[in-house]
């Protein structure tokens, strides 16, 4: 190169570098400056977590331990009292966690996968596949989810594997639609059209190229979506077709001691029984929401 | 329009003195601007140039007492027409802003809102000012499209933002700008996404408004070739300091500072152009369209001879784009073929071999789009070298560092991410993944126009290095003429999906011209204050005589 370069070098060229920080920096520097209501949501969770990871060694009784007093009242032996079949509700309560949560994950999960797989590989295509899997996804949203998940459970019967998978499914059609949709902001890059240049197959270019950089709305989205699959497992389980007894689960708790409301005139606690696991139901939800708002908040870049 | 009594051509408008504007990132302040000062006088335009990142932008806003978001304005005072601009309020901030400061972005199509009529956004700042009422905001605007040299200056302000080209917008923007008739406009970068063809027309109009209306300017562009044609004083920024500041004359004949210097002799790479009969890569009479659409190519053949550099030039929509997706089987021809060392190869890419793929790389324009944020340059650059070549561990690893080192990057850069690098080196890295996969032609769409004078220099000449020791053919889409001058051995023209002309680049660039090449060759802003005066008066005198 000529002199006038003044030791130009491409190495050392003028540039912003940012020191990167390791995840675990991320997440410390992340919970730092994060505000109170997702430190609020945060511990909830963590609670929750714990209480139905642990649950065999914190429940006091079994899940499915009859005892021979029937509606006992709050106090004694019995925190919370029984049910009508002389069960533990506290016990029941921990372990209700467990399975409630435990579908519900699974179940997200599983819709995820779905929607993901399907939404991406429709972004990509974007030919007919596209259009079979959009106009499918449009037919099954025209449907009233709860209904339909109820035709369908008692078709197939109450399993929790069944739950599992008509909930999933339903659920991923949503999933669907976010994904083909922040997929296509991600597909009309030139380093996606250098990948099919290059001969790259779909299943690289939906793993390597495009997942990751759609990660944040998708992770904020699985929380939103945790919420509403839960709701709905509880939904159904109120109304007798979700989670089937002897296993404990929040929904049917509140059904089964749902008459105990009237009872309020003569004992408050008693009336206050049903609204245990319809409490835990509601502040898990709210302090799902609570980390999403903030993760969205962070990852969108929004100001206010 | 009534204006508030104007100060005389001459008197200080705008003072500057020892700005200090600092941005925020990673939980600490990083200075931007280092104590510049910067005064500009009534009727004066202000060239202010620099490479990207050298605070060139961030000073012309704070010409409006305005810092970015994440930047503050942490010293220095800004005096406008006795107003301390520091001191005030952003609400007497807002009062100045869009009626006695206005500012010109750099890209028209992102600034206007596509849900409006131009007129109306045009006339907004003078209404929501109250400096005139509606009617005669509305007549003064088409008076000033008029000025503006924009077609049918009664009805244009009717259309749509989409209804009109990319110059044309960037003109309505000034004569939004104009619309208060401020004392200082602010433009930044105005031309730097238009053709060189639109370019002139939108620097003529530009020049034309800011002399009629006795307006300041302050005129940001990295194209020292443009600020030469607006500019009375040209200021140069580096790293968010002054490096020199003098009227242009002085400036372009007798520059002070070695950097300066540096700038103005970054067009002087050269090539001898070579000769050769073996073709590699053919174009065959091909048409092509998008979806059923108009045909965007129309018969397009072209040889592209081993070894060589051969450049497509034209404006945009001319087809060069078009070409090459053709030529890599991202869009299959209605007709005609592209053959490959004489072989046609299958018109779509699902149907070619690994193996024709790897002959044929690209180099993408924008280095930022072209390289997935979430890759590291080893993924990046190992990735070709592990499908392509099947290389593993440590083979792997070797090949990586010594290409590297062939793009004159080290081994300090195998676990960056593309964010962590300069738009340079992040060209450099794309060269390199091309380079990985061993081909024998490579397709450069706009390769350097997206970078700096001095880095596109290192690019070029990094290209024409490894043309010479790996003997790779390039085919490079451009619409910069001083980059075909530098680089190529062949040029093809294209015009409306067409190929104008083809041939060796010492017959195209010398006469006779065909019509298409001289206007594409004279619309390239030369480093001389009179040429776009002159260019104009030729162009004026050529009309009249037709």
């Amino acid at each position: 190169m000529s002199s006038n370069d003044q030791g130009y070098s491409a190495a050392n060229e003028v540039s912003q570098i940012k020191s990167r920080r390791t995840l675990s920096e991320n997440i410390w520097r992340g919970l730092k400056t994060a505000p109170p209501t997702a430190i609020f949501g945060l511990t909830v969770i963590t609670f929750y977590l714990t209480v139905g990871i642990f649950a065999p060694f914190l429940a006091p009784y079994g899940e499915a331990e009859i005892f021979d007093m029937a509606y006992a009242p709050w106090g004694g032996d019995f925190l919370f009292g029984t049910d009508q079949l002389g069960r533990d509700i506290l016990s029941r309560l921990i372990y209700g966690a467990r399975n409630t949560i435990g579908i519900a994950v699974t179940t997200t999960f599983l819709a995820f996968l779905i929607g993901c797989s399907f939404g991406i590989a429709a972004a990509i295509s974007q030919n007919w596949l596209d259009h079979l899997l959009s106009r499918s996804v449009d037919v099954l949203m025209a449907i009233p989810s709860l209904i339909f998940a109820l035709m369908l459970l008692s078709i197939f019967g109450s399993t929790a594997i069944n739950i599992i998978f008509i909930i999933a499914v339903l659920d991923s059609t949503r999933v669907f639609r976010i994904t083909r949709a922040v997929a296509l902001n991600v597909v009309v890059m030139d380093y996606v059209e250098a990948a099919k240049l290059r001969g790259e197959g779909l299943g690289w270019i939906m793993r390597k190229e495009i997942l990751p950089n759609i990660m944040p709305p998708l992770v904020a989205e699985f929380g939103l979506r945790f919420c509403f699959v839960f709701l709905t497992i509880a939904a159904l389980s109120f109304l007798g077709v979700g989670i089937q007894p002897p296993t404990a689960d929040w929904g049917s708790m509140v059904r089964e001691t749902a008459g105990l409301i009237q009872f309020a005139e003569y004992d408050i606690t008693a009336a206050l029984t049903p609204m245990l696991p319809a409490a835990a139901i509601a502040l898990l939800t709210v302090a799902v929401n609570f980390v999403v708002d903030w993760f969205l908040h962070k990852t969108s870049g929004l100001k206010d | 329009m009534s204006n508030q009594n104007k100060g005389k051509k001459g008197d200080v408008l705008l003072e500057m003195r020892d700005i200090v504007i600092d941005g925020f990132s990673d939980d600490k302040w990083h200075p931007i601007i280092k104590g510049a000062d910067l005064v500009l006088r009534r009727g004066e335009v202000m060239g202010i140039i620099g490479e990207s990142g050298a605070g060139k932008s961030t000073l012309g806003l704070a010409s409006m007492g305005f810092a970015r978001p994440g930047c503050e304005i942490h010293g220095g005072t800004i005096n406008f027409d006795g107003i301390d601009l520091i001191a005030a309020t952003e609400s007497e901030r807002r009062q100045l802003r869009g009626s006695r400061i206005a500012y010109v972005a750099q890209s028209a199509a992102a600034s206007f809102n596509p849900a409006h009529r131009l007129i109306d956004q045009t006339i907004e700042a003078c209404l929501s000012h109250g400096i005139s009422s509606e009617e005669e905001a509305r007549s003064d605007a088409k008076q000033l499209f008029a000025d503006l040299q924009l077609p049918q200056p009664n009805t244009i302000g009717d259309r749509y933002p989409h209804q009109v080209s990319g110059g044309q917008l960037q003109r309505v923007m000034t004569a939004m700008a104009m619309s208060s008739r401020p004392d200082l406009i602010i433009f930044d970068e105005p031309t730097t996404a238009l053709d060189v063809t639109t370019q002139v027309e939108v620097l003529a109009s530009m020049r034309l408004i800011v002399e009629k209306y006795n307006t300041a300017a302050i005129y940001i562009t990295h194209d020292l070739a443009v600020v030469a044609q607006m500019a009375d004083v040209i200021k140069v920024l580096r790293y968010g300091e002054t490096v020199e500041n003098a009227d242009t004359r002085s400036m372009l004949s007798n520059p002070k500072k070695e950097y300066t210097k540096s700038l103005w002799s970054v067009r002087s790479i050269e090539k001898e152009e070579a000769i050769s009969k073996d073709i590699v890569l053919k174009v065959d009479r091909v048409d092509a369209a998008y979806s059923g659409g108009i045909k965007v190519l129309d018969n397009i053949s072209i040889d592209i001879p081993r070894g060589q550099t051969i450049a497509i030039v034209g404006e945009s929509g001319s087809g060069k784009s078009t070409t090459a997706r053709v030529m890599t089987g991202l869009l299959p021809p209605l007709k005609g073929a592209v053959l490959f060392n004489g072989k046609p190869l299958p018109p779509m890419l699902k149907d070619r071999s690994v193996e024709q793929l790897k002959k044929i790389q690209m180099i993408y324009q924008s280095a930022d789009t072209a390289m997935n944020p979430r890759h590291t340059v080893r993924d990046v650059i190992g990735r070709p070298l592990e499908f392509y070549l099947g290389l593993k561990g440590k083979a792997l690893d070797d090949r990586l560092v010594e290409l590297l080192n062939l793009i004159e990057l080290d081994e300090s850069f195998i676990d960056r991410l593309p964010a962590e690098m300069s738009g340079g080196q992040k060209q450099r890295v794309c060269i390199a993944r091309a380079l990985a996969a061993e081909p024998e032609v490579i397709i450069c769409d706009e390769v350097t126009s997206a970078l700096d004078q001095i880095v596109q220099k290192g690019i070029l000449s990094l290209l024409l290095r490894l043309q010479k020791e790996l003997g790779i053919t390039y085919i490079f889409i451009t619409h910069d003429i001083a980059t075909v001058k530098a680089i190529s051995d062949q040029i093809v023209v294209m015009f409306q999906g067409k190929v104008v002309e083809q041939g060796m680049k010492s017959e195209i660039l010398s006469p006779p011209f065909l019509d298409y090449t001289n206007l594409l060759l004279s619309s390239v802003p030369e480093m001389d204050p009179d040429w776009l005066t002159g260019l104009l008066e030729q162009r004026e005198k050529a009309e009249r005589l037709s």
